[in-house]
């Protein structure tokens, strides 16, 4: 299966482990990355640009959808905050034709337009929907049997319900818990875990920012969980990045190592954890590879 | 409730949240219910039902049973639903177990009955009215259907509190304003007829847990029941106040340099948005940024100062200048 790639800005920032697990994993998955086709992609716009001007974040989305129609193949992301996005500038523009047809006026200087058919997907939901879980389980070569992952969905992917289609696809509401059990793990169910990892105010009220990450890892720690898994890296940024300070506000060291999607899909298929760029984590995740009798 | 024992019957599986003000320990507790009762019935027709038949001692508050009153906001499976409006068949069609608790961010008074007094003392900090600079001489002070069509969305809040028993920064934080006022605040602030538009923009602008505060975790716009998507009138006060030149805020400020910087890269350039967003020269904050960047740069993920520029940036440039408001 052939994809256009749409990596979002923080893969190639101050993710660049989640870049790379995702090359090796995707390789492995069969899933084919068309790189090329989308660098000349842009920003969504992260929901940041559209508190100052929506069109212009419509516009922009367009344009990403246009190139990925361009190339033939389904575009792919594996943020959670540029799935929900582009969602939701898809679905203002689906339900718009007028509008749409003003958004594609402004693409046709560059000989772009979009047909308003695109379906952006996150690479959580292509592995579901497009791979197969089966196929996942065939692959699995390292079960991470004994594994406890709370999973942490990130807003973008599961609000607003009706932008994601989550009634013409029920799977998506638990798609990581499934992929968390495919991989042979077990589930840490917690309250927190399609609630907001405080990202986004980070930079405007840190104190409450930095208390969502402490409230979310210490109940999916107190649950049982040995680790946590995020398909979003903006999450990863804040409840890794930022855990320090969130035991600091609770008083006590949280410890609780935060795993993107592909590192965890990756450990289960046999991929070297330092391939994976564990080690490149705030938290270290040296005691779920003990327990996986793995070392970094 | 005799005629919800008629009809074709379903089993309703509830494990409700109790708490009993009296009891000294001050603990709350579980309780479960199985019931039979008419298969169209509601999770309040459920509830209703155990109160009458089952255990006088559970404590629930409703009135219209048709969500138009706003009295039985609670939380059903984890979020907050007016359960006059919750179909028992459509959430547990297998009878599987429905848990119900008090809708959170307020104070529970008895079992499923919440004190909405720090609610309404939210909405009091918006001043709720209009405030018009002058009262026509004779007859109504017209605005046009336009004008007030717009505000509709905001006029349709029933005061239910359920935005505000799910929002997650009132998790963490008591003093934000939260989504329901904030709401009601939009709609007098885009009211033509009020003559106070700025000030109140400015003082929600300004003020500690105003609307910047908000995480856009759209938590409220999932769980209203009358579709007044209070997270979506936040991103307009925002972007009213931006456009007032309102840019004294670290809010204003961030969206500002992620605009700038898709501007002329197309990409957000995570190197200069931390220190954009707290502005180059507040010293202190800048120092205070330093501990997490190191961190950073010790894992080797500190983004590169020598930002990566899109190889079509001319075209999202243009996209700038053409899409104009």
């Amino acid at each position: 299966m052939k994809y256009a790639f749409f990596p979002g800005c923080v893969s190639r920032g101050a993710c660049p482990e989640l870049f790379v697990s995702t090359v090796e994993v995707c390789s492995v998955l069969g899933i084919e990355l068309d790189y090329e086709s989308m660098k000349g992609a842009s920003c969504t716009g992260s929901g940041i640009l559209q508190e100052k001007n929506q069109k212009l974040g419509d516009t922009l989305n367009a344009r990403n959808f246009a190139l990925a129609e361009k190339s033939g193949n389904p575009l792919l992301t594996i943020c959670s905050t540029c799935q929900g996005v582009m969602s939701q500038a898809n679905k203002r523009m689906k339900e718009n034709p007028e509008y749409l047809k003003e958004i594609n006026q402004s693409l046709a200087e560059e000989g772009l337009e979009y047909s308003g058919n695109s379906e952006p997907k996150h690479l959580l939901w292509a592995i579901i929907e497009d791979i197969g879980i089966d196929k996942l389980k065939s692959l699995v070569k390292h079960p991470l049997k004994g594994l406890k992952f709370a999973p942490f969905y990130g807003c973008y992917i599961v609000r607003p319900s009706t932008a994601l289609d989550f009634s013409g696809h029920p799977e998506r509401e638990t798609s990581l818990e499934t992929i968390i059990e495919a991989v042979g793990a077990e589930v840490t169910d917690f309250t927190g875990k399609n609630l907001c990892c405080g990202f986004p105010i980070l930079m405007i009220n840190e104190s409450n920012s930095v208390n969502m990450v402490a409230k979310h890892t210490d109940e999916a720690k107190n649950n049982g969980a040995d680790a946590m898994v995020t398909p979003c890296p903006l999450c990863h940024l804040n409840l890794d990045g930022y855990q320090p300070q969130a035991s600091k506000a609770a008083g006590h060291t949280i410890g609780l190592p935060i795993l993107h999607l592909p590192q965890m899909l990756g450990l289960s298929l046999g991929i070297d954890p330092k391939t994976l760029k564990l080690n490149r984590h705030i938290i270290s995740s040296e005691k779920i590879l003990s327990l996986l009798f793995v070392r970094p | 409730m005799e005629a919800s024992r008629e009809g074709i019957l379903m089993n309703v599986n509830l494990k409700v949240k109790r708490f009993d003000p009296s009891d000294a320990s001050k603990n709350t507790w579980w309780q479960e219910y199985q019931i039979d009762i008419h298969q169209d019935s509601t999770v309040l027709d459920a509830l209703i039902h155990i109160r009458e038949y089952e255990d006088t001692s559970l404590a629930l508050r409703c009135a219209c049973r048709a969500s138009i009153c706003g009295s039985c906001g609670m939380k059903v499976n984890g979020s907050a639903k007016l359960v006059c409006k919750t179909r028992v068949i459509e959430i547990a069609p297998d009878s599987e177990q429905i848990i119900v608790e008090p809708m959170g961010n307020h104070p529970v008074i008895k079992d499923l009955v919440v004190s909405l007094d720090t609610f309404f003392n939210q909405i009091k900090r918006v001043k709720p009215y209009l405030q018009p600079d002058h009262i026509p001489q004779t007859g109504e002070y017209i605005a046009s259907n336009e004008s007030m069509e717009n505000l509709l969305t905001a006029m349709n809040c029933i005061m239910c509190g359920c935005c505000v028993s799910d929002c997650t920064v009132l998790e963490v934080d008591d003093n934000f304003i939260g989504p329901a006022a904030l709401a009601k605040a939009w709609r007098f602030v885009d009211d033509p007829r009020d003559s106070q538009r700025i000030d109140r923009l400015k003082e929600l602008n300004d003020e500690d847990g105003g609307f910047w505060d908000c995480t856009r975790c759209m938590q409220c716009v999932e769980v209203c029941p009358k579709g007044v998507a209070p997270m979506e009138r936040i991103m307009e006060l925002r972007e009213m106040a931006l456009d007032n030149g309102l840019n004294n805020t670290y809010g204003a400020k961030h969206a500002s340099a992620v605009s700038n910087h898709i501007e002329h890269s197309g990409r957000i350039d995570e190197f200069r948005l931390p220190l954009e967003s707290k502005g180059i020269f507040n010293i202190k904050e800048i120092i205070k940024l330093m501990l997490p960047g190191l961190r950073f740069a010790f894992k080797k993920r500190a983004p590169s100062p020598l930002h990566f520029k899109n190889p079509n940036q001319k075209f999202v440039k243009q996209l700038f200048k053409k899409v104009e408001k």
